[in-house]
């Protein structure tokens, strides 16, 4: 890691070197490890140690960007000046939006541990030990990654604005495979003493031994209970397709023209929270705007998507800290997403559907139409027959094609049992119809 | 850059690694686009620093640093060892490398003009005005245009003694039009989806000629907003261009890289359904189906003179006359099928581990004609255009949808329909192909954005296609 006192004597040496009328410099440090098991053991193991400094020179509505991760005093001050000359070369953007002033917010929210940001391959591979030592004894393949992180984000510009924060990360996946079925768990925590790798094996052996000698099933309209690990994928599919304001402003974003409607059951919520301290907190976004929490679907109601200062400037708003690159030319998205749980467990859920499919996740989805939200994909490493509440036989893999906002207006239930992801909290739902449109051969 | 790979490997070998490579890469990339009138992107990037992989006690250790020097070389190298020794803790298989002779080479790809030196006020000005012929066009929502450049230096050595030093040009360009009225957004690319790139230089921007072609590609988003819906039912498909060569990505390239069929993808994208029984017997498609795995394409965006352990490009027979004859492998893998490497180890950069990536996969062409096969055809329907894709963790169940298609009866182009899917399942579909469009027809497209492998690589490949018709197919598949 550079640490605070390095980076600021960086981003202040290309501060110095950028003569234009306006700038913005970031820079994203990272060390990183990460090890994969796949046929039960260890097959790539990695380290990674990069710094990336970010520049942007603005002259007059004019703005030119480069990234470089030489960090040498020479090659920051060519950085600094190389984007002034793409500014000069530039045409007036009549979009153009001031950099934003200081945020107060933005010191704060550390999520740091010193234990996962100097986790040595020693210590991973000890944790992957664990959980090959839970699917040798069953005859199951263990497959997976671990991965720990250290990173550091610090965002200066030219009207004041100085944002830094650092935080860890840890994410374990773990894949169990015997003879004709799979299995499947997943755990993410800015601490590696959170991760239980037996856990997480425990849980994918025990869906991996269930889901062998799957039948096949006919495609067609289902009740379903999706895993939290379904849900997550469905929600970033839904966010990708236009929960930030450009693609609403673009009218791309099934949100266009239709804020304020009932666009998902009553019993739907959705918001995006950085700063929610169950996930993996994120105070401030590349332009150094602090994080809101914004809420997206209100008791089923369209409230709105998330801005960066481009998209909020065109609708005469305060950013909400969504952006997503420095350049900001991507437009906003959220990053936390969050959809509360409730009080049923997995098993009550099962009961309340009677007869469905229970789907533990989904294999590359992918966008049909994003007004009308429709995507399609394929479940994955355990999908089963419930009937009479209970799982009666493990189904082959179906292909769906489904409206994503058609599934959240058929919302039944949330389950208890809400997991973190990288970029979501989300509980198990129970949907009353869910759309499969063909099978394939395991 | 020989001093810091020379330090780097001489410390891996001191920390007692049997074996080790090393490379240093240094990337130049530079963006510029126009969304709407306005210039959206002018950007330039550089990245650099190197990485080593060594193996000890039969396992890999990979290690990375942007910081070039000779301490950190020896440090990374280190580094890269002690992580192989844990990697041995737990692994299940002693590694073992198929023989290659060390090479001492230079490699660079084609480039007539280039890109850099073409002034950055030029790019924006011929961006203006193919901004320009797309202006005030009612309901187009969105009008982009793009030029990108890179240049990768890379610096290859091993400790067999290989030193390979090679530099690829790239260049893409393309026009990406958005139209939109309330409850229907229609999209239509030039020359495909999310542009189209090559190994080459400026020449490749000015061929492409994204001015002459904005206002069609333009209107025809427009058009696909009154357009009726693709029909729903099973009839003849012909794939054009840019969406054949994502089929052949999806339900070929990928299938055949061998490290996914021996489990070492499971946990991310999956395994495939080409496993190591099939070779040399299992009936992938028609007799009309001839696909390749050839590095040497020159221009192809999955060319290279050696890969990433030092193995020579080539050409590999992947199906030959509908039947499956190859992989795309690694010195680690290839002994698996008792092969050598046929040599499609590349990485994303300094910073990643090298692994077995696609070069140029391409369907070899036929003897037909697009409007032959159009001809041809009773009952069908023409489509082009990527608007999105997926297919199952085995590379069995498939489904596209595409920007743009074309009904076809008795032999004759009809309607334009929008929101056209189609649905298969891999070798069923490749056994209905009936006709490929002849070399005349054959191109060689660049797709700049495969993902695979944790952490997440991007990889740069290629696809020759000519059109080719498919029988008995499902379209139109309704949420």
């Amino acid at each position: 890691m550079l640490g605070q006192d390095e980076i600021w004597r960086i981003l202040s040496l290309a501060q110095e070197a950028c003569h234009a009328d306006a700038n913005q410099v970031s820079l994203i440090a990272e060390d990183s490890g990460l090890t994969r098991f796949a046929n039960g053991g260890i097959h790539q193991n990695v380290a990674e140690r990069n710094a990336v400094l970010q520049v942007k020179a603005i002259l007059g509505k004019r703005t030119g960007y480069v990234e470089t991760n030489a960090l040498d005093e020479e090659s920051v001050r060519t950085a600094a000046q190389t984007a002034v000359e793409f500014a000069r070369l530039a045409v007036e953007n009549p979009n153009y939006v001031d950099l934003p002033g200081p945020n107060a917010q933005t010191q704060g929210g550390a999520q740091w541990d010193e234990a996962t940001a100097a986790c040595s391959p020693e210590a991973r591979a000890d944790l992957v030990g664990q959980v090959l030592a839970e699917a040798e004894p069953q005859a199951v393949v263990a497959s997976g990654s671990l991965s720990t992180a250290g990173i550091e984000r610090a965002v200066m510009n030219s009207r004041g604005l100085r944002a830094y924060y650092r935080n860890t990360e840890t994410h374990l996946v773990v894949a169990c495979t015997k003879a004709t079925g799979n299995g499947w768990a997943e755990r993410h925590s800015p601490w590696l003493h959170d991760i239980s790798a037996a856990s997480a094996a425990k849980e994918a052996v025990q869906g991996c031994l269930s889901a062998q000698e799957p039948q096949a099933i006919e495609p067609g309209d289902y009740p379903v209970v999706l895993m939290p690990y379904a849900v997550e994928d469905m929600l970033q599919t839904l966010g990708w397709m236009g929960m930030g304001a450009l693609a609403v402003q673009e009218q791309r974003s099934w949100m266009a023209g239709r804020i304020g409607e009932q666009l998902a059951g009553a019993n739907v919520s959705v918001w995006d929270d950085g700063l929610d301290p169950r996930g993996f907190v994120r105070p401030f976004d590349p332009e150094g705007v602090a994080r809101r929490r914004v809420d997206i679907l209100k008791d089923g109601v369209a409230l709105g998507p998330v801005y960066d200062s481009l998209t909020a400037h065109k609708e005469g708003r305060q950013s909400t800290g969504h952006a997503t690159s420095a350049l900001g030319n991507w437009g906003p998205s959220p990053a936390n997403l969050v959809m509360p749980g409730a009080d049923d467990a997995l098993e009550d859920l099962l009961r309340r559907m009677g007869r469905g499919l229970l789907v533990t996740r989904f294999h590359y989805t992918n966008v049909i139409h994003p007004i009308e939200t429709t995507f399609t994909g394929m479940t994955r490493d355990g999908t089963f027959l419930v009937e009479g509440g209970q799982i009666v036989r493990p189904v082959k893999n179906l292909r769906f094609t489904q409206s994503i906002l058609g599934a959240l207006n058929a919302v039944e239930a949330a389950g208890r049992d809400v997991r973190l992801f990288q970029h979501t909290l989300c509980p198990p739902l129970l949907i009353h119809s869910f759309h499969f449109t063909g099978g394939t051969d395991f | 850059m020989d001093h810091i790979l020379e330090a780097a490997l001489s410390a891996a070998r001191d920390a007692g690694g049997a074996y080790a490579d090393g490379r240093v890469v240094e990337r130049r990339s530079q963006s510029v686009s126009v969304k709407n009138g306005a210039v959206d992107v002018l950007s330039e990037g550089t990245d650099r620093g190197f990485g080593v992989r060594a193996l000890c006690n039969g396992a890999w250790g990979f290690a990375s640093s942007r910081t070039l020097s000779v301490d950190e070389a020896a440090r990374v190298g280190r580094e890269a060892v002690a992580i192989a020794r844990a990697s041995a803790r737990h692994a299940k298989a002693h590694i073992e490398l198929s023989p290659r002779s060390p090479a001492t080479a230079e490699w660079e790809s084609p480039c007539r003009v280039d890109p850099f030196s073409i002034p950055v006020a030029e790019k924006v000005a011929l961006l203006i005005d193919t901004d320009g012929r797309m202006a005030g066009i009612d309901r187009l929502a969105v009008r982009e245009s793009s030029i990108h450049s890179n240049r990768e230096t890379k610096l290859y050595r091993d400790s067999d003694g290989a030193r390979i030093v090679q530099t690829t040009t790239e260049t893409g360009c393309g026009v990406e039009c958005i139209a939109a009225e309330a409850g229907e957004v229609q999209q239509r690319s030039y020359p495909a989806f999310e542009g189209d790139w090559r190994q080459a230089g400026w020449e490749f921007v000015e061929e492409q000629d994204l001015a002459a072609n904005a206002e069609r590609t333009a209107r025809e988003a427009v058009l696909l907003l009154d357009a009726p819906d693709c029909p729903s039912d099973v009839r003849t498909l012909i794939l054009a261009d840019s969406m054949l060569a994502l089929q052949v990505h999806e339900s070929c390239g990928h299938p055949i890289e061998l490290d996914r069929v021996l489990g070492m993808e499971a946990s991310f994208a999956g395994t495939s359904f080409l496993t190591t029984e099939k070779l040399n017997g299992f009936r992938y498609g028609s007799p009309f189906v001839n696909i390749t795995a050839d590095a040497t394409i020159p221009g192809g965006l999955g060319s290279f003179g050696f890969d990433d352990e030092g193995v020579a490009a080539q050409c590999e027979p992947v199906v030959k006359d509908g039947v499956f004859t190859g992989y795309l492998t690694s010195r680690e893998t290839a002994p698996v099928v008792g092969r050598a490497s046929m040599g499609a180890v590349r990485a994303d950069g300094w910073n990643r581990l090298p692994m077995i990536r696609m070069t140029n996969i391409s369907l070899l062409p036929g003897d037909s004609s697009l409007a032959d096969l159009i001809r041809g055809t009773e009952r069908g329907i023409l489509v082009d255009g990527v608007r999105s894709w997926s297919i199952d963790d085995r590379r069995l169940n498939f489904q596209f949808a595409c920007q743009w298609g074309r009904l076809i009866e008795n032999g004759q182009l009809t309607d334009v329909v929008k929101n056209s899917t189609y649905t298969g399942r891999t070798p069923d579909f490749w056994g209905s192909c009936d006709g490929i469009a002849g070399p005349s027809e054959w191109r060689v497209w660049g797709v700049p954005n495969c993902g695979k492998g944790e952490p997440m690589q991007v990889g740069h490949v290629g696809h020759g296609v000519s059109a080719a018709r498919f029988r008995n197919v499902r379209v139109g598949v309704k949420a």
